[in-house]
């Protein structure tokens, strides 16, 4: 299988910053033609090449899955991380021309569920706003409980308190208002799937009070994509293309292996969809594995690495590409 | 392509036959001279202009006369066509890939013109033209998985994706080789397999689930797959074993280049957008030994390949009792030469 999915040429339609972190990007394709139909929670790769570095960074479709005009991704800007969303926030204009890849679903709806209960965290809100879409023309039955800092930093709260104001739930931070995920747990009939989107903290939370409630892991959808981590620059070698490539600081091993025109196979670039996994041959020193896709066991074993999140630092790493 | 489509039956009198450019452009499944499972899938790409690879789906000289079979079997079992409720929007994604993959490949034969949601599609081979509303069931005469497949040649599986396995929840069935949409619709990837023998020993499924899992939008797959048949029968189902099971008795040393046929299935596998379900299309090519054999490498090499086939292969694909008569008639055409690699002729 090659590296992705097929490529669509893009134009920015629009940039409409939504508040102080949040800003939202809409593409066409652009010799006019229709983008692919998809599924409410797929992604799309967004290629960008921030001076020099080529970024290629996941972000959910919020848009109407029915549209083929146009896709909408939202954005959030993150100071402190290696820069790919900041390049969306500073660079990327109206007219510009973009790549991104044809959609991928990592968090699909569960279609056999007799009621779909979504917990959106932050800007965790994005792949349940194609889901809504979805459910929406199909007349499912669906619950929103989105939790935020505020309703000024609460993206799309507007729009959704007047498209849905029965399956609504909002939770303010600085309100000091709290979702009881026990009890809404508890209360919900057979047959209902729950979905959830946001901080690692509030993935967690949510399998864990769902395993305490006998709820089957087959009921539970959690998205959980982690950007790429900054760290120290660290060397690898290539035991297949015989080579050594250095990776930066603000750059990932699958990256640096992709700079070097080493073809990995991804889909999410996130740790979660287990393509790029890659077998270690010689590992001097520790892997600091940030996915979500290796056992413990193989963790311990340092027998494999997955390249798009996940780094090195010791004396000498070798791995099977 | 310039195609007349024939009059020809696949029941009772069994008219059906090959003309000389579509034994040219038969799928022959083997590209060595011997068989063993594998997972042997490929990228779904154009290849060979006028090949049966050449587009997502093949039309060829049979697709009326199929069509005309497959609602005689939907007249007397209705079951063979299923979808259970949640598998609705899959069967309007198949619908649309058909739709717009053959009006595309074949715009002399089928049109569709799209305004928003007001859809119209024109189908001239089999003299049907329909508007309806995409995405509402009441404009159609049929669900939109039965419409657009009592107008495609091949079974269509849909398959939904969830607990990384794939579930069999809805199909059009009617051209299979001993196999029942009624009874294992509901069934699981490996729960639909547990009958092939030897597979799963190699570990083929595991392989396999993995890799269709992992198929995406824009990314379709395909393998061949083949079987034995006695006279050309689309409908070899277990629910019709009864009147075709024993047409097995009627091979003889004399008539078996003439009954016997080599059955091959084309199997493709599509993401479908909206679903994100998975279709699967089993489309069924038939060829006489007669007519394989005018392609000198398929003669040497199909003798080859039956002789040496495993026990146990022969028995599960049906045709153990008839091997011996068919290795006499396919030896004639083996003259020992080496045979070139791939699967097309010299």
């Amino acid at each position: 299988m090659t590296a992705g999915t097929p490529k669509i040429n893009v134009t920015v339609e629009s940039v409409t910053p939504l508040n102080a972190l949040i800003t939202r990007f809409t593409f066409r394709e652009s010799c006019g033609k229709d983008l692919p139909a998809f599924s409410g929670g797929a992604h799309v790769v967004v290629e960008m090449d921030d001076h020099g570095t080529k970024r290629m960074n996941p972000y959910s479709l919020m848009s109407d899955p029915n549209d083929t005009k146009r896709y909408s991704i939202t954005v959030r800007r993150d100071d402190e991380g290696r820069g790919g969303s900041l390049y969306m926030h500073s660079h990327v204009k109206a007219g510009m021309e973009m790549v991104i890849s044809t959609p991928v679903n990592l968090f699909s709806l569960d279609l056999t569920a007799k009621k779909h209960l979504m917990i959106a965290g932050g800007i965790g809100i994005t792949p349940f706003m194609s889901q809504i879409h979805q459910l929406t023309s199909t007349r499912a039955h669906f619950e929103l409980h989105y939790s935020v800092r505020s309703d000024a930093l609460g993206a799309y709260l507007q729009e959704l308190t007047q498209s849905y104001p029965k399956n609504l739930h909002v939770y303010r931070d600085d309100q000091d208002e709290q979702l009881k995920l026990a009890e809404l747990l508890n209360g919900q009939p057979v047959g209902t799937h729950v979905y959830v989107c946001g901080p690692k903290g509030m993935i967690d939370w949510v399998r864990e009070t769902a395993r305490e409630a006998d709820w089957p892991d087959s009921s539970v959808h959690f998205e959980e994509f982690t950007a790429p981590k900054s760290g120290n620059a660290f060397e690898v070698t290539l035991h297949q293309s015989n080579k050594t490539i250095s990776v930066d600081r603000h750059q990932s091993l699958l990256e640096a292996l992709e700079a070097s025109s080493v073809e990995v196979p991804y889909l999410c670039r996130g740790g979660a969809c287990g393509q790029c996994e890659t077998n270690v041959l010689e590992c001097d020193g520790n892997i600091e594995h940030n996915d979500h896709w290796l056992t413990d066991d193989q963790r311990l074993s340092k027998t494999k690495i997955m390249p798009c999140v996940s780094r090195f630092a010791g004396k000498k790493l070798t791995i099977e590409r | 392509m310039n195609i007349t489509f024939k009059d020809e039956t696949f029941r009772d009198d069994y008219t059906f036959s090959n003309s000389e450019e579509q034994i040219k452009r038969f799928p022959f499944p083997f590209h060595e001279d011997s068989y063993m499972y594998s997972v042997n899938m490929e990228p779904h790409a154009a290849v060979r202009p006028g090949s049966v690879f050449e587009n997502d789906f093949d039309v060829d000289e049979h697709y009326v006369s199929e069509m005309r079979d497959r609602a005689k079997v939907l007249d007397e079992d209705p079951l063979r066509c299923q979808s259970l409720p949640h598998m609705t929007l899959a069967g309007w994604d198949l619908l649309e890939l058909i739709m717009t993959s053959k009006a595309k490949d074949y715009p002399h034969w089928f049109e569709l013109h799209r305004d928003g949601k007001n859809w119209h599609w024109i189908n001239h081979p089999l003299n049907i033209e329909q508007k309806f509303i995409f995405g509402d069931e009441t404009t159609l005469p049929y669900g939109p998985l039965e419409y657009i497949t009592r107008q495609t040649q091949g079974d269509f599986v849909l398959l939904d994706q969830r607990e990384e396995n794939l579930w069999l929840e809805a199909g059009m069935v009617t051209t299979q080789a001993d196999w029942s949409l009624d009874f294992d619709i509901g069934m699981n990837f490996f729960e639909w397999h547990a009958p092939v023998p030897l597979a799963h020993e190699m570990g083929i499924f595991q392989r396999a689930l993995k890799f269709l899992l992992n198929i995406q939008q824009g990314t379709p797959a395909r393998r061949l797959n083949w079987t034995m048949t006695a006279n050309p029968l689309l409908d070899t189902s277990p629910e019709n074993y009864h009147k075709w099971g024993k047409q097995k008795l009627e091979v003889t040393r004399e008539n078996v280049g003439n009954k016997m046929h080599l059955r091959v299935e084309l199997q493709t596998f599509f993401r479908l957008p909206r679903s994100n379900a998975l279709v699967f299309p089993i489309r069924c090519y038939l060829i006489k030994l007669e007519e394989l054999v005018t392609i000198p490498k398929w003669g040497r090499r199909f003798h080859r390949v039956i002789r040496d086939l495993p026990e146990e292969l022969a028995t599960y694909k049906g045709f153990i009792d008839n091997r011996p008569k068919i290795v006499e008639y396919l030896s004639k055409y083996d003259d020992g030469q080496d045979t070139s690699l791939g699967i097309w002729p010299e």
